[in-house]
């Protein structure tokens, strides 16, 4: 059933009874052509591409758990494409333009709203460091400016532009096509568009070992609902990626880390926008529900705990409460970890793997949310086709053995 | 305003309080919940969605409804408080939420009339517009409603003046809870001597003693015992007892986080903290935390007047409060019989008991029968009535799946009890699985993962007896005691069997909105629809349908979620999965965990000895990472531009004095300091003979450039290291790990020396005619003491590290002496400045300085990916050494590819252009977009020296490109610039060798 | 926050006074020149980032100052044992965590 203003009406009339179920639940075949281990955002969206732009009706996505459930369901929503390097540039950049259209391709309202992602500098470095993300990102074609700290107040009455503050806002870089989306939906809209095209979700399915043939090549997944057979993987399970790729004896260039975040209470409209500061290490925006959300840096040391540390949050809100200091009297509501695979230089992997037939696609950090439409675009034209294509390309594994690193972190100490 | 609905013999003081605007009455003692009960005021609040009249549902942290902001003056209004928890105090002033214009009447009410438009999710199906219209209706027509229909609360506009504390704190056992469980652990515990914490979230601990009037504890009154137990507890030494404090987050190790109310029930704002944020590392916790009574879903049973049914009893036993005249109880559940005769008993007509069991306890139904009540059996409820309070309930009996005809009663209060749902929020946070107990429809505490455990209704042991010998034992256990435990004679006890989950049995197709989580608006049709469209994990039917997502976090509403989509689905409550409790357990205040972490004590400052000074002066200061450094020292009337223009001018004509406290200083000491010096760096240093100097450069493993900086060798055993003041800190870690982790057999010692020596600069070609007259004990002059070495002797008579080396291309010293006497010798060394016209300069002169001489900044020049050879730094590569940290990564194929970015020097073609640092460098004036850039900007000045701008640039294949015309695009036009040699001032060195 | 046994000031600390430093037990290969770009890759980048028990490097930064290893649940982050740099990983059954 399409979706719309109308559907809505005419359900509504029949009392709700009409609805269909969004994706069916059904048991694994013995078979597919592709599986995809992971039903999150990205997951769930690499399905969805190889089924509509590769022809790939015969595919299936298992998750262990709930689809959505990892880290598309536990991020701060944000979505900007104004990265550094010219490879970070087009995949988040092609990702953003997917943005702009999604709702409509998906037949699903997940609410992007371009609303303005403000990073904060409070630094002579700083300032250097997000003209340069300006210049280069205005070459690149992608919207990025620069706003005084007079600017800055005036898009975001909220801060606090004072001077006596120990790290005065100085300035700020602004991409006004930034904002957030509504995660959740990201996840059900894609797995609605997937189960349609004729994709097989399959949740509470826990892969537990990856089985290969003779020549090394893949066979196919054991899992916790039996053997399925497939010559094709794709792993995009963030966050425990090191632990799917084991079972194929492949090692990777990654640690996993705690990530949180926090919602308040729900208030009025006071937030207009997402303001990050790297410097100070916390961001905040507003959901449409009125909760203000939080976020900052992963915590110190690698764990699968979803839990941080309190300290983690208390730092957090320390610098939040700096940044709007009418806030400190709103009451933390929530608060939840993910976890996060990081790898050396905070850019993700998309690949191929010494496995033939086994594709990863792992590494995006705290970044990973904003990627979800191009990661899973480019993904699935690398599970389709065998090898990536121009815009995965320089996201290969090998970078770490030849040292083409592209390195977000070092270059800006810009996390997320 | 009279208290009609207050007991005859009310003791507590009379004070007055605002609520929108009507002045009541109420008592110390009171909160504003049952301050407005006694007042017949149900109606409190609008619900979120449908605007529909909502009161008071409960008396405690669970309260769903009576949400409230109360106004303390500018930057103290606090929205989303509970009614239920503020504590009355004379003056204290509340409005309602989320109504316009007036609660009474309130237009968003036509929202429940079209109700059945706003099922859950429906703004996942709608308001995206056509297609040609992109993102623009959602975000510019639709979002903006949503988001002012949304968020509850009014919001906050000024700068909370008020302060919050934090303290850390250490005990042997932490008790979680002061009902009779916790009171029992408290006083186990403490009587065995150990340190104990007793917390409980409400104003008076004792928890369900407090209204219990009947039953008694080895022959006294309960609340008897519960106040000389307490009374114990306070006398005891060893024990702290904490009220207005929850216990809201539990951390790895028994790290638990409290939260302290100090300030907002006093009349009076005290001078101190408003709230103390508590981290406590106990030992072990007992975990007392009781059980949420659970509403019954039915149609109607949201309205105000509807309430929990020991709520009912709360506010009659402890606040004197009769939440009605005419009461209905609906119950599955024992307990609620006990509240009908506790409220016959005040003088309350308790019209009818509808239990929705088939066969009540017999000792119940004879109870109530002797108290002149009717107990209705098998019942349901079809339907209540009344618009702002409700005045009638359609009580229905079931005689198999048939629901038989309807009997209006009329009420103008409903208590209902669907049962009892433990409260395993903590025991869930401290990472222990909750287990679903199929027989007592529950889940209860499963296995301990850390050192906890639960105790009485926490852990389903619903009777007194249970929970006071329980919390007993676990008192007993966490502090080591392993004699037997004395066993608790009680009588008079409420009755503690039944329950109910999901909603009750109605007609088909029957009408009418049956809430699960009140505050979000979600009703079992959300649910089921939610289910209908396959959300089968309680996770996609939470999310979907907001259940349990409210302030209150579901404490009401999580069970009878669950239980609908089980239904829905034909499987087990587990089967559909129970969502993790997450901290913190009831909201807490941002500024409780900022705490004093604010303006000057958010981030540590660190100055230089001189800083002082440079404050007296004039400077204007930069942050560079915790430093406060001098930017420059305008004179009146100059800006930065004509400061920073004659701080370079008169350094290169005479001389200048620059602040390099803030420089790492490293001292490495040992037999084998020069081995692990060739280690960490790239340059040899074997060979680099004692009082002399070089620059010193660090890689990280990678192969990128991590530090530099310059490096005197003191003796053969002892380097004076100094890094870049950002990496101070890394650096030494950095040294420390490989001395430490992969070169344990080096005898190296390395100490942190930053902050034991100011560092004064002195360059220009007057500065040795300054220094000179300062210095004992060595020779200064320049055959004595040639560029880049180092002696040691004294300055202004203090022992002194005096180095010979320059960050301008002029003859210099930086003269080190002991921190205490930085700001001494500097006055000196000034006061022998201005025989010669020196200045005092700042870092951006600094910087442009040494940017003329084509010298790098780690950080500006650098961004982590930068090899030695890109910078034309090979120099400085020990060739001839096997290894160094770094080496290895420096041959990986990519490091050694051609066109890799390298330094060089731009010059504009009109010289007065100021390029952009960070500006992109092309090689057209009008690329096309998405053109790669060839590199970018890293230094642009307005260069005094040549009276022109410069700037330096990493541009790909840079050094083969001298000459070069090339391009920096910018918003109004292209910038044509030329490739040069990255040094302009004086290339051959001269300036230093003199 | 971790409550850490530094097995050098031989008292539990809490997490704060350190420094994680990544996982233990990964020695640079004796002639890095020697290595290959895989070998060295290897060693710079790729780590067993395990779910379970994980040898990992603490830094006393704020105190004595010496690396030690820890074993960690990663799951639980129960802390099962620290030990001084240089000695070889206890035998632990890694279930046992």
């Amino acid at each position: 059933m399409k979706f719309s203003a109308l559907s809505v009406f005419t359900q509504g009339l029949g009392g709700n009874q009409g609805w269909p179920e969004q994706w069916r639940s059904p048991e694994p075949k013995s078979a597919y052509d592709a599986i995809i281990v992971g039903a999150g955002g990205h997951g769930l969206a690499t399905a969805y591409y190889m089924a509509k732009e590769h022809g790939m009706r015969n595919i299936a996505v298992l998750e262990k758990g709930w689809l959505g459930g990892g880290n598309t369901g536990r991020n701060t929503t944000i979505v900007r494409s104004n990265y550094l390097w010219e490879e970070s540039e087009g995949i988040y950049e092609h990702a953003m333009k997917l943005w702009a259209g999604l709702a409509h391709e998906l037949n699903y309202n997940v609410m992007y709203s371009p609303r303005g992602v403000m990073m904060l500098a409070h630094n002579i470095h700083d300032v250097q460091v997000f003209k340069r993300h300006v210049h280069a990102n205005r070459l690149a074609g992608i919207d990025n400016e620069w706003l005084t700290a007079e600017q800055a107040k005036d898009f975001c009455p909220l801060l606090n532009i004072e001077k006596n503050i120990r790290y005065p806002v100085i300035g700020a870089s602004l991409q006004r096509r930034g904002g957030t989306a509504r995660h959740d939906a990201v996840a059900w809209g894609y797995a609605r568009g997937a189960d349609r095209l004729g994709v097989d979700i399959i949740q509470n399915c826990e892969v537990t070992g990856i089985r290969r043939d003779a020549s090394g090549a893949v066979s196919g997944v054991e899992t916790s609902k039996g053997f399925i057979a497939t010559r094709r993987i794709g792993v995009v399970v963030a966050g425990n990626t090191s632990v799917v790729m084991a079972m194929a004896g492949v090692r990777m260039p990654l640690e996993s880390y705690p990530l949180q975040a926090l919602v308040s209470e729900p208030v009025k409209p006071m937030m207009p926008c997402v303001v990050m500061s790297n410097t100070v290490h916390a961001y905040m925006s507003q959901s449409d529900k009125g909760e203000m959300v939080i976020g900052a840096g992963t915590d110190a040391y690698t764990s699968y705990s979803q839990t941080g540390g309190l300290h983690i949050a208390t730092h957090t809100l320390d610098a939040i409460c700096e940044l709007f200091p009418a806030v400190r009297r709103l009451r933390m509501l929530r608060s939840w970890g993910g976890i996060v695979d990081v790898t050396p230089d905070r850019s993700p992997i998309i690949g191929t793997t010494p496995v033939p037939g086994l594709f990863v696609n792992c590494g995006w950090g705290t970044g990973g949310f904003k990627a979800t439409p191009g990661s899973g675009h480019v993904f699935a034209d690398l599970v389709a086709r065998g090898e990536p294509n121009a815009i995965a390309a320089p996201f290969t594994m090998d970078r770490f053995r030849t040292g083409r690193l592209i390195d977000e972190a070092a270059a800006a100490a810009v996390a997320h | 305003m009279s208290e009609h609905f207050r007991l005859s013999g009310a003791t507590g003081r009379a004070v007055r309080f605002v609520f929108d605007g009507v002045t009541y009455q109420g008592r110390e003692g009171d909160t504003l919940a049952s301050a407005l009960l006694a007042n017949g005021v149900h109606l409190i609040g609008r619900s979120y969605k449908y605007h529909r009249p909502r009161g008071m549902l409960t008396a405690g942290a669970e309260e769903p409804n009576a949400l409230v902001a109360v106004e303390r003056g500018r930057g103290r209004m606090t929205p989303n408080l509970r009614a239920t928890q503020i504590e009355l105090y004379d003056g204290l002033v509340a409005t309602s939420q989320n109504r316009w214009p007036s609660l009474a009447f309130d237009v968003g009410v036509i929202n429940d009339v079209a109700g059945k438009f706003y099922s859950a999710g429906f703004y996942y199906k709608t308001f995206m517009g056509p297609k040609f219209a992109g993102t623009a209706l959602w975000t510019r027509v639709f979002e903006p409603i949503v988001r002012y229909a949304a968020g509850l609360g009014a919001r906050p506009t000024d700068p909370d003046p008020d302060r919050y504390a934090q303290f850390y704190a250490h005990c042997d056992v932490l008790v979680c809870g002061a009902g009779p469980a916790g009171l029992a652990a408290a006083l186990a515990a403490a009587r065995s001597g150990k340190d104990v914490i007793l917390c409980d979230e409400q104003s008076e601990p004792g928890g369900s003693l407090l209204h219990e009037t009947t039953a008694t504890i080895d022959g006294r009154p309960a609340r008897v015992w519960a106040e000389e137990g307490l009374a114990e507890l306070k006398a005891a030494a060893n024990v702290r007892v904490m009220a207005r404090t929850q216990a809201f987050g539990w951390y790895a190790q028994n790290f638990v986080a409290l939260s302290e109310r100090v300030a907002d029930h006093l009349a009076e704002l005290p001078r101190g903290a408003r709230e103390r944020l508590w981290q406590v590392r106990a030992k072990r916790v007992v975990i007392a935390t009781g059980a949420i009574e659970r509403p019954i879903v039915f149609p109607g049973n949201d309205r105000p007047g509807v309430m929990l049914a020991e709520a009912g009893r709360i506010y009659l036993n402890r606040f004197g409060v009769k939440v009605g005249s005419r009461v209905v109880v609906v119950t599955a559940h024992d307990s609620a019989y006990r509240v009908a005769l506790d409220l016959a008993a005040a003088g309350v007509t308790v019209a009818a008991i509808a239990d929705v069991r088939s066969m009540p306890l017999r000792a119940r139904m004879q109870e109530a029968e002797a108290a002149g009540i009717r107990v209705i059996s098998s019942a349901t409820v079809t339907g209540t009535k009344g618009r702002r309070r409700v005045s009638g309930v359609g009580i229905a009996q079931v005689g198999g799946d048939v629901v038989g005809g309807t009997d209006w009663i009329a009420c103008d209060c409903l208590l209902m009890s669907g049962g009892w749902t433990p409260s395993v929020h903590l025991y869930s946070q401290s990472r222990g699985k909750v287990v679903w107990h199929e027989d007592r429809q529950m889940f209860l505490p499963g296995a301990s993962v850390q050192d906890e455990r639960s105790a009485g209704a926490c852990r389903g042991s619903f009777t007194l007896e249970a929970a006071l010998s329980e919390g007993d034992r676990a008192g007993a256990e966490a502090a080591g005691i392993e004699t037997a435990r004395p066993s608790f004679a009680i009588t008079g006890e409420a009755g503690t069997e039944g329950g109910v989950l999901g909603r009750l049995p109605r007609r088909p197709g029957a009408k009418g909105k049956a809430f699960v989580d009140f505050q979000n608006d979600v009703k079992a049709d959300d649910i089921e629809l939610a289910v209908q469209e396959g959300m089968r994990s309680i996770e996609h039917v939470k999310r979907y349908t907001t259940t349990g997502m409210a302030t209150d976090q579901g404490k009401t509403s999580n069970l009878n979620a669950l239980a609908i989509a089980a239904g829905k689905l034909g499987r087990s409550i587990p089967q559909v999965g129970l969502t993790t409790f997450r901290q913190p357990y009831t909201p807490v205040t941002f500024g409780a965990f900022a705490g004093a972490n604010r303006g000057d004590l958010f981030d540590p400052v660190r100055q230089t000895p001189i800083h002082s000074w440079a404050e007296e002066n004039g400077a204007a200061f930069e942050d560079v990472g915790l430093w406060k450094r001098a930017w420059y020292f305008p004179k009146p009337g100059e800006d930065m531009h004509r400061a920073v223009l004659r701080e370079c001018r008169q350094t290169r004509a005479t001389a200048g004095i620059f602040d390099a406290s803030t420089l790492g200083k490293i001292e490495v000491v040992g037999p084998d300091a020069a081995v692990f010096m060739e280690k960490l760096y790239t340059n040899p240093w074997a060979k680099l003979e004692p009082g002399r100097c070089r620059y010193g450069l660090m890689l990280n493993e990678a192969g990128f450039v991590m530090d530099d900086g310059v490096i005197a060798r003191m003796a053969d055993d002892r380097f004076h290291v100094t890094t870049t003041t950002g990496g101070a800190p890394r650096v030494l870690h950095h040294m420390e790990d490989y001395l430490q982790t992969e070169f344990p057999d080096l005898r190296v010692w390395l100490t942190s020396t930053t902050e034991q020596w100011a560092v004064i600069a002195v360059q220009g070609p007057k500065a040795r005619e300054i220094v000179a007259p300062l210095v004992a004990g060595f020779d200064i002059s320049k055959e004595a003491m040639p560029h880049m070495s180092i002696r040691e002797g004294t300055v202004c008579g203090v022992p002194a590290r005096v180095m010979r080396v320059s960050f301008t291309g002029e003859l210099g010293f930086e003269i080190n002496v002991p921190a205490d006497h930085g700001r001494a010798v500097w006055e000196a060394v000034w006061a022998e400045g201005r025989k010669v016209d020196a200045v005092a300069y700042g870092t951006e002169a600094m910087h442009v300085m040494r940017a003329e001489k084509g010298y790098i900044i780690v950080g500006q020049e650098t961004d982590g990916t930068v090899t030695p050879a890109d910078l034309g730094l090979n120099w400085a590569v020990g060739k001839a050494k096997k290894d160094f940290v770094g080496k290895r990564s420096l041959v990986r194929p990519d490091m050694i590819v051609d066109g890799r970015k390298q330094l060089v020097g731009l010059l504009t073609e009109d010289p007065a252009i100021v390029l952009e640092e960070g500006a992109q460098i092309t090689a057209t004036a009008a690329p096309a977009a998405g053109t790669r850039a060839l590199g970018h900007v890293t230094s642009s000045y307005a260069s005094p020296a040549l009276g022109r701008s410069i700037a330096l640039a990493m541009v790909a294949g840079g050094r083969d490109r001298s000459g070069e015309r090339l391009y920096v695009p910018m918003p109004g036009g292209a910038i044509a610039v030329t490739i040069v040699d990255p040094v302009f001032v004086d290339p051959k060195g001269e300036r230093l060798d003199v | 926050m971790l409550l850490i046994h530094c097995p050098y000031c031989e008292m539990d600390r809490p997490e704060l006074e350190f420094r994680y430093g990544g996982e233990a037990h990964i020695a640079r290969p004796a002639d890095p020149m020697a290595t290959s770009d895989e070998t060295w890759a290897e060693h710079l980048y790729f780590r067993s980032n395990p779910r379970g028990l994980h040898a990992e490097r603490w830094r006393h930064i704020s105190g004595c100052g010496r690396f030690f290893n820890c074993l960690r649940d990663t799951v639980s982050d129960r802390i099962v044992t620290t030990y001084k740099a240089g000695e070889a990983r206890p035998e632990i059954d890694r279930g046992a965590a």
